[in-house]
């Protein structure tokens, strides 16, 4: 298995022109998407916010595995732990602070 | 057994030659570990902002400021930058010099017309009265885009700085390794700015 796995990154080590390409159509649809959910009027409050945030997301995997090469990484995968080391504090940081500034109207 | 040794010798030696790439490899990672703590700097203001993005002080607030119109051109500019960036690694990767420094001025020339757009908005916002010190909603606005216009900035410079050390080096090892940081860079940005547009300025018009 591991071995398959170290012929595959051979074959494509630093992308192609086919996956860059793949990879900025992907980035455009997924940017015109929540352009036209405005635009339209498509969505309300809190399916607006969520349906946006998940494009962005969306968005950040296909940059991640189309152009940063995140997929390619051998074994000891350094950088997606540090990766997800990062996105926990993103996530800590940002909903902790919306969570106790937002919604704890105690403090108020 | 001597024959054996020596070839063990040999061996090692190879893999010491073979540690100079490792090294670039150790500094790319380094990079990385960078570009995670910059995470943390964009989150922390992205918390500032969303906390703050009502407190308007009377002034003016995110439906009355963003054209959404100007923005979208910035975005699509920003995203077609970090694919030409994509063409630049793969010229890297032919050892096609030439394109490689096409594709790094493309990609340099459209991060400068997304700067421009960028000041010009500023410039129209303070020129309209909402200036960073008017209201927190601002100041965590210009905070935030600002930082990035300015990681953008900075790489524009890097950027024209390596298609210099390019042009005279050529394609070795070290700048091999500082093209692709520069990609990561890029990429990066590209992916602060998707937030940026989805929470400041989708989000932000009503």
């Amino acid at each position: 298995m591991a071995h398959t796995d170290s012929t595959h990154s051979v074959e494509d080590n630093h992308g192609s022109l086919k996956s860059y390409t793949i990879g900025f159509l992907c980035s455009i649809v997924l940017t015109i998407i929540p352009i036209a959910i405005i635009l339209g009027g498509w969505l309300e409050g809190t399916s607006k916010a969520v349906a946006l945030m998940m494009f962005g997301v969306l968005q950040f995997i296909v940059q991640l595995y189309f152009f940063m090469h995140l997929r390619e990484e051998k074994k000891p995968r350094y950088n997606l732990i540090s990766l997800v080391l990062g996105l926990v504090i993103l996530v800590v940081i940002v909903a902790g602070s919306m969570w106790i500034m937002l919604y704890n109207m105690v403090a108020l | 057994m001597k024959s054996s040794s020596l070839k063990n010798v040999q061996k090692h030696h190879s893999d010491r030659h073979h540690s100079h790439p490792d090294m670039e490899e150790m500094r790319t990672f380094g990079f990385w570990i960078y570009l995670m703590t910059d995470i943390m700097i964009f989150g922390t203001f992205f918390a500032t902002y969303i906390v703050l993005h009502n407190n308007t002080n009377g002034g003016p607030g995110p439906a009355d400021l963003f054209e959404l119109s100007g923005v979208i051109v910035s975005t699509f500019i920003l995203l077609t930058s970090s694919y030409t960036c994509g063409l630049a690694v793969l010229a890297l990767n032919k050892g096609k010099k030439q394109a490689l420094i096409g594709w790094l001025a493309v990609t340099a020339l459209l991060g400068a017309v997304f700067i421009g757009l960028e000041i010009n908005e500023f410039a129209h916002m303070v020129h309209e009265g909402a200036t960073m010190s008017r209201s927190a909603f601002l100041s965590a606005f210009y905070t935030l885009v600002g930082t990035h216009g300015l990681h953008v900035t900075v790489g524009l410079v890097w950027m024209i700085a390596l298609m210099v050390q390019l042009s005279v080096k050529g394609i070795t090892p070290v700048t091999k390794r500082k093209v692709n940081i520069i990609s990561l860079f890029w990429h990066f940005l590209d992916v602060v700015w998707i937030f940026v547009f989805t929470v400041v300025y989708l989000m932000g018009v009503k």
